[in-house]
């Protein structure tokens, strides 16, 4: 077990590693240090000399690859390439362009991402298996039909207005909850109620969809078949054998992206101010920090990979015949 | 002179890839109509009335967008003697079709079937008194019209091409990666297969959108450094139009490869591609002749799959900042300026209610269609 | 009904309160501004800080020597910590004092002596505690967990200290590269402390000396300029010139402090009627009353004692939507106007005058306007072979796009009126702006029957056909003019913007090819003078005509030299006045300059002078009226309100709507039916087989 840990780690280093080179020479082909400057030190009155003080200060004034002044190690390591990028692999992320530690910030900011995406994440999942099962159980009827019908409906609306109309719906005109906003702890709650609503309902099209064409496979197996030949009731047949043996694939699909609920979403926090990192991102972004782009990219990969580790683990959980080498 | 005809046929890079697209399938329909087997595929997914209907939307949709892909500039009046100068200004077919909507702009928003403008305006009259009214408009628009007084219907027209062209140009550029590398990675396996496993994991383990944003704005400041490229506005667009599909579709192709990999995987194992193996047949004939036809089903199921979900994530992406230009016509770039119309009082709902029925009614035609290809042609659907 | 309200109510949140307010709860009713920020201000040094954004905040938590004068207009300075306006000395080159009506070239020095009031005190903070800068900072977690503060009253050498710290390269002020021009060694100053940078000695400013700001005792600062500034005055007046104490620095400057954020761009520490108690730029920054705050008084009112509310709440507010939403339902104070909001809350009354709309003097909601004394302006590269420079042709083209571009449309459209369109760059309220007729743009405008108008289309295309463009054609080739317009417009409202732009250019046969870039390389493309055209404002950083009329100024070119004449305008008659214009005191000599100087511009129009925008502001009833001070930052500390009747109105705003529950409701068991029938025929079918 510890074992395949220590080797799935060293699987995860090369990967890893690709998409530090990958980021490194995107970013630093879009924009250059100078750039980077001038867009943080303002528009009004910006000197050559106040670029240059600002690249030395961040210590964007070294080269790529290669610094043909340092000594020794210090040719390679004095270098953008292992002080910007290679750096994140200690999980030390630098400093944003602002100033700010952004592995602290990361860490405070995680939080009200979970805290959003955590309760979407499962309330989806309990309701997108439900409709499934509700569909399955009601298959070749007319119910089944109309609901897929409006499954498919649903899917085929952009994310964007389910978040723009269920604002101005829900919280402008109903005032069933703020706008928009976010507090930590209890008195919180209430501005989780819409986007998490939100997220729920925009997902329900391609989930349930998803999972209704898994029950329906396992549906059509054999013994499910015998089952319902025996006698046994369509309840126990649909909770037992379809449910449990579809779990597998469904761990599969699920555990991945569990990590991954910490990077937030990016369109839902922007649209209602939560202070999580998928709105950091979406910042980032705009305002070009690539320090924090690069950093979160690195994020989101790693977690990533210990999603699929994870996923490897709870499939040996599962099911007994898969064995850990 | 007649002025209406005398024109210069203008091509840009998206309308050759657009038609050779269609050509392509052209093909595939000349040599379907050989094949018993596929022949009868395809019945199949034309018996369901879902299928017959969405597939007649998308013929709808897709032949406004080849009428929009018939680029030209108009002559404009050049003295005597002079070589025949075209305007500036690329139009389509598809245009010229839309002239009356096209050129009836109005200042400012107005309702569907309005006779006034929405807003009211300070007007002085003859005697320097100001009143407040809202002045009258000259033509009629079905849909209304836009904040700048465009007529929403033919913004919406114009933004079908658009989402189709992303919805098939990304294709174009992922298919060749997708099916290469997947093929040749379940064929051959070791080290070429550790390669390309190694490569599709490190770009998917990459948040999609963060890797998409990054991409885009490295093009951007290509363009922007390289003004001189483009001789008019519509041919700068175009590029980053195509920009965007090339980097879609750069990101996109690990889904469909890692499919063919592992089909690839199981066919490389059947006897037929063994004994062929051991006739000594080359690679390159058995990947051509045996594994590419065997996994076909896979890429158009994919294909047609994927369709939508790129139509979807262009609005998303121009939401992050990171879509087509700004000036092109999409679905995007209208629910971006429409989502602050609905704080207006009046509401003005028409361009956001106008961009959700045609991406709406484009999706939908594209899922149901998706859904009947994918039964069709699913052995396992097809029980 | 009143059950299922208790059970939502309940269920969400459990109190009396709108289920919907955004705000903590031990805060309703009490002297609280709820108010927004748009996005998080990047630094609050005060040596530092330059967007307005920043200045926001960081203008109630600091105290520059002067300030605008609250009610006063036009606007003036006053002493704000001083006893007494600061006493100018004129000197010559040998040291000389010169009459203060010398002319600016006898001038070598001019010494400006501050006198400090005596009750001015900091806010408090631990860093005032000798103990506290014993506490190794890697244990603590943020300011909170020192246990002691205390306060000191501010000397002459806190503000030296901070003159001096707009040379440390380690603070990189924005206004360095200018003041260097002026106050004396500050240059020298600042080289010297780079080259220790560079060469990794730490740098101790209490150490350094600075000719040019001197502590003559606790109480007087005096500062040398070289040669003679007038405008300095005004600087004096912003937070770069504010004290901070040397302590606070080196509090701050322990290792271990940065990397939880506790530096003076995050933790200011100030004398101002304000602190920063709370700043989570993601989420809300809070500012609390200064304890210690000096006598101060709303002008006039010697009962009033500033400030005069307790705290203020700044809510972290990205989206148009969500922040006009909750400024309807009451939770913020105020609001500036979006476009898009505009007819729903005002109404042209027919003299002309904008007023509320019905639905918002029902809510009883207040109207402020004012002019912004900043200006919008499509500039003309001059370097472009096309458009730009001296000819005859290049000057009637632009002439031509001048009149082309409609912007009483576009301040109609995009700003429903709240604008005026702009004749030439000094806007109103400025010195030297000139109203009516006398103010009249002649290239664009005209003026008829006391009424401004934008001259005809024909006018243009006449332009451009002695340009040598007839119908937006070359004369001789019959080539398409085809002009690119470079911007940085982004967001939601960019694509209709720039729909615009291009229709103004097909009005003449033109075309526009616009490239949208983001701020970044928009910079670039300016500082390398690659654009065409573009589109830019300027927002005055004080009231003279100077700070308008430099952004012309043949010498402050930005391509190269990276000054902020974007349009690389060179005219040397305009230089010439400009120097002379410069150092003169508002006179009608100094109007007779500037009119020469406006002449010249319109003339060349090197831009086409786009608007001036109207500020409009709405006020919940339950705040006290004030007139709008655009020059003053410090304008928090004269904002009162009445909190009872917020919360009054806050509760008859908000009530949420329950029918929507009911239709839910009636759907899921419209299904459960549906869903109960179609099991009893499968049970009946299966019952028959």
């Amino acid at each position: 077990m510890i074992r395949y840990l220590i080797r799935r780690l060293f699987y995860a280093l090369p990967i890893l590693l690709g998409v530090n080179l990958l980021t490194f020479a995107l970013f630093f082909g879009v924009s250059s240090p100078d750039d980077m400057a001038r867009i943080h030190l303002g528009g009004k009155r910006v000197t050559a000399e106040a670029v240059e003080r600002w690249k030395v200060q961040h210590g964007y004034d070294l080269p790529h690859f290669y610094n043909a002044a340092g000594e020794g190690v210090e040719q390679v390591t004095q270098t953008l390439f292992v002080q910007k990028s290679l750096h994140l692999f200690t999980l030390d992320f630098g400093t944003a362009d602002d100033g700010r530690d952004i592995g602290r910030e990361i860490g405070k900011r995680m939080w009200p991402s979970l805290v959003v995406a955590l309760p979407t994440f499962l309330l989806g999942l309990v309701v997108y298996l439900a409709t499934a099962l509700f569909l399955v159980f009601f298959r070749n009827t007319a119910l089944d039909t109309v609901g897929v019908v409006m499954l498919v409906a649903l899917m085929s609306i952009s994310g964007l207005f389910y978040v723009i109309g269920g604002q101005v719906l829900l919280a402008k005109w109903w005032q069933w909850a703020p706008i928009s906003g976010y507090a930590p702890g209890l008195s919180g709650l209430q501005f989780l109620f819409l986007p998490v609503l939100i997220g729920v309902v925009s997902g329900i099209g391609d989930a349930s969809r998803f999972y209704r064409a898994l029950f329906l496979e396992e549906a059509g197996r054999d013994y499910v078949r015998t089952a319902h030949a025996k006698g046994l009731s369509p309840f126990r047949v649909l909770f037992r054998h379809i449910l449990g043996n579809a779990a597998i694939p469904i761990l599969t699909g699920v555990v991945v992206v569990i990590p991954r609920l910490f990077l937030g979403s990016l369109i839902l926090e922007s649209f209602f101010g939560i202070p999580g990192l998928g709105s950091y991102t979406i910042d980032a972004i705009q305002a070009q920090d690539f320090a924090i782009v690069r950093g979160m990219v690195f994020l989101g990969s790693l977690l990533y990979i210990v999603g699929l580790t994870l996923t490897d683990l709870s499939y040996a959980w599962v099911d007994p015949r898969v064995r850990l080498q | 002179m007649n002025l209406a005809w005398n024109f210069q046929p203008t091509v840009l890079i998206s309308d050759v890839l657009l038609f050779l697209l269609l050509a392509a399938v052209g093909i595939y329909v000349w040599r379907t109509s050989y094949s018993e087997n596929a022949r009868a595929t395809w019945r199949r997914v034309f018996a369901s009335r879902m299928g017959r209907w969405a597939a007649w939307v998308m013929v709808f949709f897709i032949s406004l967008g080849v009428l929009d892909s018939l680029h030209f500039r108009t002559a404009v009046e050049t003295p005597a003697g002079q070589v025949q100068q075209y305007s500036g200004e690329v139009l389509s077919v598809l245009d010229a079709l839309l002239t009356p909507l096209r050129m009836a702009g109005e200042k400012t928003y107005s309702a569907p079937f309005a006779k006034t403008l929405l807003v009211k305006e300070s007007v002085t009259l003859a005697d320097g008194s100001v009143v407040r009214l809202a002045p009258v408009i000259a033509h009629i628009h079905p849909l209304g019209t836009d904040k700048v007084g465009q007529d929403v219907l033919y913004l919406a027209l114009k933004s079908v091409r658009t989402g189709l062209l992303i919805g098939t140009l990304t294709t174009l550029v992922m298919l060749p990666f997708a099916c290469a590398l997947g093929i040749v990675a379940g064929y051959f396996g070791g080290w070429v297969d550790d390669a390309i496993q190694y490569l599709y994991t490190t770009l998917n383990s990459i948040p999609g959108v963060l890797l998409i944003a990054a991409a885009v704005l490295v093009v951007d400041v290509q363009i922007d450094a390289h003004a001189e490229w483009f001789n008019n506005a519509a041919a700068r667009a175009d590029l980053r139009l195509l920009a965007l599909c090339a980097i879609l579709g750069l990101t996109g192709w690990t889904g469909l490869a890692r499919l063919l990999r592992a089909e690839t995987l199981k066919l490389r194992e059947l006897d037929y591609i063994q004994a062929a193996r051991a006739f000594g047949v080359s690679h390159a004939r058995i990947l051509a002749r045996h594994v590419l036809p065997n996994v076909a089903h896979l890429v158009i199921i994919t294909v047609v799959l994927d369709f939508s979900g790129l139509v979807l994530a262009e609005a998303v992406l121009s939401y992050v900042g990171a879509g087509v230009d700004p000036a092109t016509p999409s679905f995007g770039n209208m629910i971006n300026a429409a989502r602050l119309e609905l704080a207006r009082e009046p509401v003005v709902w028409w361009p956001l209610a106008t961009a959700f029925v045609f991406l709406f009614a484009l999706v939908l035609a594209a899922n149901l269609f998706a859904d009947a290809v994918r039964a069709a042609f699913d052995p396992r659907g097809a029980r | 009904m009143r059950v299922l309200h208790f059970v939502i109510a309940f269920a969400l949140m459990g109190c009396q309160e709108p289920i919907n307010n955004p705000h903590p709860e031990d805060l309703v009713g009490t002297r609280t501004l709820f108010s927004s920020f748009s996005e998080r201000p990047k630094h609050l040094d005060p040596a530092r800080a330059y967007s307005s954004n920043e200045i926001e905040f960081i203008g109630q938590i600091y105290e520059p020597p002067l300030q605008y004068s609250f009610l006063k207009r036009p606007y003036e300075l006053e002493p704000l910590t001083l006893t007494a306006m600061p006493r100018l000395t004129l000197l010559d080159a040998q040291g000389r004092v010169l009459p203060s009506d010398a002319p600016a070239t006898k001038v070598a020095q001019s010494v400006y002596e501050l006198h400090l009031r005596d009750d001015i005190r900091y806010q408090p903070h631990p860093a005032f505690v000798p103990a506290m800068h014993q506490i190794d900072p890697r244990i603590v977690a943020g300011l909170d967990d020192f246990p002691e503060r205390a306060s000191r009253v501010v000397t002459a050498a806190d503000y030296v200290h901070q003159i001096k710290r707009l040379a440390d390269p380690r603070v990189s002020s924005p206004i360095f590269g200018l003041m260097r021009e002026y106050i004396v060694g500050l240059g020298d100053l600042g080289d010297r402390l780079m080259a220790r940078q560079k060469i990794g000695q730490p740098i101790n400013l209490e150490a350094e000396s600075l000719d040019g700001a001197v502590a003559v005792d606790a109480r007087t600062v005096r500062i040398t300029l070289r040669g003679r500034y007038p405008q300095f005055n005004y600087w004096l007046a912003m937070p770069f010139f504010a004290p901070i104490p040397p302590e606070v620095e080196r509090f701050y400057a322990r290792p271990g402090m940065i990397e939880k954020n506790l530096s003076l761009d995050w933790q200011p520490v100030g004398s101002g009627p304000f602190f920063l108690a709370e700043n989570d730029p993601n989420r809300v920054m809070r500012l609390l009353r200064n304890p210690h705050y000096h006598a101060d008084f709303y002008p006039g009112s010697p009962d009033l004692r500033l400030p005069l509310i307790d705290q203020a709440v700044y809510s972290l507010e990205k989206e148009d939507i969500p922040y006009w939403g909750k400024f309807l339902q009451g939770y913020y104070d105020s609001s500036g106007i979006a476009s898009d909001t505009f007819d729903q809350a005002i109404r042209i009354a027919p003299d002309g005058t904008p007023e509320l709309s019905a639905e918002m003097r029902e809510r009883n909601l207040q109207l402020v306007t004012a002019l912004r004394p900043s200006l919008w302006y499509v500039g003309f590269n001059q370097l472009d072979p096309v458009l730009g420079g001296s000819t005859v042709a290049a000057r009637k083209l632009r002439q031509a796009l001048s009149i082309a571009l409609d912007w009483e449309e576009f301040i109609s459209i995009f700003l429903n009126g709240r604008g005026i369109p702009a004749q030439d760059p000094i806007p109103p309220g400025i010195f030297g702006h000139r109203e009516g007729e006398a103010g009249v743009n002649p290239v664009t405008h005209v003026w008829q029957s006391n009424h401004l108008q934008r001259r005809p289309l024909a006018d243009a295309k006449k332009l451009l056909l002695e340009a040598g463009w007839p119908e937006g054609r070359h004369a001789q080739t019959g080539v398409p003019l085809v002009l690119y317009l470079d911007t940085m417009a982004g967001g939601a409202d960019a694509k209709a913007r720039l729909d615009w732009y291009r229709k103004q250019f097909a009005k003449l046969g033109v075309q526009l090819v616009v490239r949208a870039t983001d701020y970044n390389r928009f910079q670039d493309k300016m500082l390398k003078g690659s654009a065409q055209i573009f589109e830019w404002g300027w927002n005055a950083d004080y009231p003279d005509p100077e700070n308008f009329l430099f952004l012309l100024y043949g010498p402050n070119r930005k391509a190269g030299l990276n000054g902020e004449n974007a349009a690389n305008y060179k005219n040397p008659e305009f230089d010439q006045l400009f120097v002379r214009m410069k150092d003169m005191e508002n006179s009608p000599a100094r109007q007779a300059v500037i009119d020469q100087m406006l002449a010249l511009v319109q003339e060349d129009a090197p831009w086409a002078f786009a608007y001036i925008g109207k500020t409009y502001a709405l006020r919940h009833g339950w705040m006290a009226s004030r007139t709008p001070n655009l020059m003053a930052n410090n304008t928090l500390k004269y904002t009162d309100l009445n909190p009872a009747s917020r919360v009054a109105y806050q509760h008859t705003w908000n009530r949420p709507a329950l029918w929507p529950l009911v239709v839910v409701l009636l759907g899921a068991m419209l299904i459960g039916v549906l869903a109960l029938r179609a099991w009893q025929r499968r049970d009946q079918a299966k019952g028959r087989a």
